[in-house]
């Protein structure tokens, strides 16, 4: 996006507001959704889900991503991999704990 | 000899230098929450079942529903404020930033209160491991904040001279902060409902 | 830029605060050079205790304990700081901030780093967290002692430690910052027609190491912090509960992990060692290429290879930890990957053996350096073996075979890298060659000693030796049979220490006395030989260059010359 011109700047402005109006929905969901009776691994995931769509919201449109070279997007995806993997592996060896006795 | 692509984007991969840097910054930062995050978990099922939930309960939900308004407001002003520099308006540009820096500031005010509720509950990083985690996850936010409120605040006063000679470069340093502030707010976004609401 | 290029910059600007990436990456090399000598001296120290037990050092003893013999604690403290350093203040900011910083701008024809004042930032970071990591030494609680792998519960509650997270949150900004320079310099400013399939070699494992700062490093800062809150708060994130020292229930909340320090650790600190030893394969390759007057075998097998080896080894780390009663899936997980990413190693060793097959061998120092790290390398890789295969791995854990296997790898492996590419760019940083005779005088007897230093270990090792024993082993009726050893390893480690003697000799005579040379010297194809030695201030080259051809055309059949630089246009 060098130089918009002003029709595509008012779509983006656009784009822009209903994100903002999607993001502050998505907050009080979030919050109402944490007053449901579920189980800890359901809530854990619905408030990770919710909060994934958020973030990808701002990420695609406030950060432009959805319109970014494909190669940040490679960058990115490379970082988000790494990310699970600590996130998940130590949790996998805490999981698998030797029996001892 | 210059430097090439420092505002011109280089031709086969579309990029103008700082916004490689900054997505590279921003990978890092990923991987740095993400010890953090990981060690959340970790320590969530090292403690007794129930435990981090039933600490948890001591936090401000309100509050930190409206710091998550604030903020996610923020994000919307930030990218408002570089919108408005490719529309060649430099008062909206103020403007909206202004605003940014105002939304940030709320947000260090209620964190501030949070703080020193939790403290005069006698409520310590110490106390125990949930505290432990809640403090230094949202401590280290809050100095990003404080780090990018530092820019922001530069950009919007004495820095902001430079759109008179290098416009260009001016607005990509506002699009460059923008992604580092967006990418705060993201923080924030995962930050909210894994401590105050799990 | 281009008006300032030709102002008259103060001293302070040329060569303090200084944007131009040669001038950085000199800083960088001079300190590390300095942090090298330093790490080193504390070995030998460690080591005179290793071979006379209890008895006082000479010449310095009195720093170190009392009527000069080495205090346990104190052997501790040098043990934990001579990995921190050699690691962290030596050969990492001389791998990729010396030589990185120095050479990529000029292999990719360009005028200098796309961050200049973010590179000057990250140095003086780097200097920064140096200053620190040595000033614990004189604080009154002296300098870390649980081992450069700062394992809580103890490092949180021994002493010194405060200081070496400090300085390590700088050392890591340091990298983080050079990292994302590098980065972005090469995939940015890559000259007109240097393609990635042209780049040298050299270049795609700054990249790679890079990426592997700039994703690695973060979990590592963040267990720093951590830790920091630990001693400085009060927190228990590394802190178990029920945590009783000399008798005392430690007053804190508990509920924390020595675990989660191991893993965030390890997730940093295995990509780490390709950190140190990547770089090395990038000079060994260019050093190889150009006095085997042939092209590197294999140049597709091995950008492959170095970025397959890139992304396996964030995913090996808990080989460190197969002790720590993982379960029989996550240990077979980590050995497996373990085993695989060394198929990319031994890939890239053989590119390297077989680029030597049937070629004119110039043996100059740079060579002999760039040889001999290829089967140290090989013992290094192959002793790792057993170590990353989980049933030996139990055995083997934490003695001296670990010791011995990785100083292989960064000692006659790394290191020797270093020297050749010392050797091989003088000339292009100084316009002089160094001196031959005082290069083969350093050479040799630096190979001898590495294995005098390290073959043992392997011995040790088997015979169960434990590392980070104060008394070498001595109160261990196993170790009995292998103790004889010690001496003959400290002797090894001090005449090492005198053969370096030529070096920094040959480093400081050839500035003023060495053999002034022109802008290519070894006949070489890469971009940095085009310009001149040294090359212009902030600017490199006269005119940027434009690339035409691969890194490597040399001895192509039917032309003149036995090599062709990259910048030769082709004809027709």
């Amino acid at each position: 996006m060098s130089s918009g011109n002003d029709v595509d700047i008012q779509n983006h402005i656009k784009i822009y507001m209903m994100v903002f109006a999607s993001l502050a929905v998505l907050t009080i969901v979030t919050v109402a959704a944490s007053y449901l009776e579920l189980s800890s691994g359901e809530s854990i995931f619905l408030a990770l889900v919710i909060a994934s769509v958020k973030g990808s919201l701002v990420a695609c449109f406030f950060m432009h991503l959805i319109s970014e070279k494909a190669f940040i997007t490679w960058i990115l995806m490379l970082t988000a991999g790494f990310f699970f993997i600590l996130m998940f592996v130590p949790l996998a060896t805490y999981i698998d704990q030797a029996q001892i006795g | 000899m210059e430097i090439p692509y420092t505002v011109d984007e280089r031709p086969d991969t579309g990029v103008y230098n700082a916004k490689l840097g900054v997505w590279l910054f921003l990978a890092s930062e990923v991987m740095l929450f993400g010890g953090l995050f990981s060690a959340y978990v970790f320590l969530r099922l090292g403690a007794d079942v129930g435990a981090f939930h039933e600490w948890g309960q001591e936090l401000n939900i309100p509050l930190a529903t409206l710091n998550t308004m604030i903020l996610i407001s923020s994000s919307m002003t930030m990218v408002m404020s570089w919108v408005s520099l490719k529309m060649n308006d430099f008062k909206k540009y103020k403007l909206y930033m202004a605003l940014t820096l105002l939304c940030a500031l709320c947000f260090l005010v209620i964190k501030y209160l949070e703080y020193s509720a939790k403290i005069h509950h006698h409520i310590y990083p110490s106390t125990n491991t949930f505290y432990a985690i809640y403090f230094t996850l949202t401590g280290l936010h809050g100095l990003h904040i404080i780090g990018g409120m530092i820019v922001l605040f530069y950009l919007w006063g004495p820095g902001s001279n430079m759109w008179n000679s290098k416009p260009e470069q001016f607005t990509n340093r506002i699009e460059i902060v923008g992604l580092y502030w967006h990418f705060v707010d993201l923080v924030w976004i995962f930050l909210f409902p894994i401590l105050y609401l799990l | 830029m281009n008006a300032h290029s030709h102002h008259e910059e103060s001293f302070f600007r040329k060569y303090i605060w200084s944007t131009d990436h040669k001038i950085i990456g000199l800083q960088y090399g001079i300190t590390a050079l300095f942090f090298l000598m330093v790490g080193f001296f504390l070995m030998m120290v460690m080591r005179w205790q290793l071979a006379y037990p209890e008895t006082p050092i000479p010449f310095v003893g009195s720093f170190f304990g009392e009527d000069g013999i080495l205090l346990p604690e104190i052997y501790n403290s040098l043990g934990a700081m001579h990995g921190t350093i050699m690691i962290f203040l030596g050969v990492v900011p001389l791998a990729v901030g010396a030589f990185g910083n120095y050479l990529v701008p000029l292999q990719i024809g360009a005028p200098d780093m796309a961050f200049p004042k973010l590179n000057a930032a990250s140095y003086w970071s780097y200097f920064v967290g140096g200053v620190i990591m040595m000033s614990s030494f004189f604080s009154e609680e002296g300098a870390a002692r649980s081992g450069w792998t700062s394992y809580p519960p103890l490092a949180d509650i021994e002493v010194g430690q405060t200081i070496w997270l400090i300085g390590m949150v700088f050392l890591i900004t340091s990298s983080l910052l050079g990292s994302m320079n590098i980065i972005t310099t090469i995939v940015q400013l890559r000259a007109p027609g240097l393609t990635w399939s042209r780049l040298p070699f050299f270049v795609w494992t700054q990249l790679v190491t890079s990426f592997l700062l700039v994703l690695a490093f973060p979990p590592l800062e963040a267990a720093a912090v951590l830790q920091l809150m630990d001693r400085v708060a009060g927190t228990s994130f590394f802190l178990p509960s029920g945590l009783v020292i000399s008798g005392e229930a430690l007053a804190v909340s508990g509920g924390g992990s020595p675990l989660l320090w191991q893993h965030l650790f390890w997730f940093l600190a295995h990509p780490e060692v390709y950190v140190l030893i990547l770089p090395a394969m990038g000079i060994v390759s260019e050093v190889i290429v150009n006095n085997t007057r042939k092209p590197l075998w294999g140049y597709n097998s091995l950008v492959y290879s170095v970025i397959f080896l890139g992304f396996m080894s964030f995913v090996v780390w808990a080989h460190h930890m197969f002790l720590t009663g993982m379960g029989t899936a996550m240990s077979s997980f980590f050995q497996i990957t373990t085993m695989i990413i060394s198929i990319p190693s031994v890939i890239i060793l053989s590119a390297l053996f077989i680029t030597l097959w049937g070629a004119s061998i110039r043996f100059n120092t740079p060579m002999l350096f760039a040889l001999a790290f290829l089967p140290m390398f090989g013992i290094g890789g192959l002793t790792g073996l057993p170590l990353g295969i989980a049933a030996s791995d139990i055995y083997l854990h934490d003695t001296y075979y670990v010791i011995g296997h990785f100083h292989y790898v960064v000692a006659p492996g790394t290191i020797f890298a270093l020297f050749a590419g010392i050797y091989f760019w003088y000339p292009k940083i100084t316009g002089r060659k160094m001196n031959e005779r005082l290069g083969q005088l350093h050479f040799w007897p630096s190979l001898l000693f590495m294995n005098g230093i390290f073959m043992p270990m392997f011995i040790q090792g088997l015979a169960g030796v434990s590392r980070r024993l104060w008394d070498g082993g001595l109160e261990y009726a196993h170790a009995a049979g292998v103790l004889q050893w010690n001496e003959f390893m400290s002797v090894s480690a001090w005449l090492l220490g005198v053969s370096q003697i030529p070096f920094i000799i040959n480093v400081f005579y050839s500035l003023k006395g060495g053999e002034k040379v022109d802008n290519n010297p070894w006949e070489s194809t890469t971009l940095e030989w085009v310009a001149p030695s040294p090359p212009l201030p902030h600017v490199n080259f006269e005119t940027l260059p434009e690339v035409h051809r691969e890194a490597y055309e040399y001895s192509v059949p039917g032309r003149k010359r036995d090599f062709t630089p990259q910048t030769e246009p082709k004809k027709g």
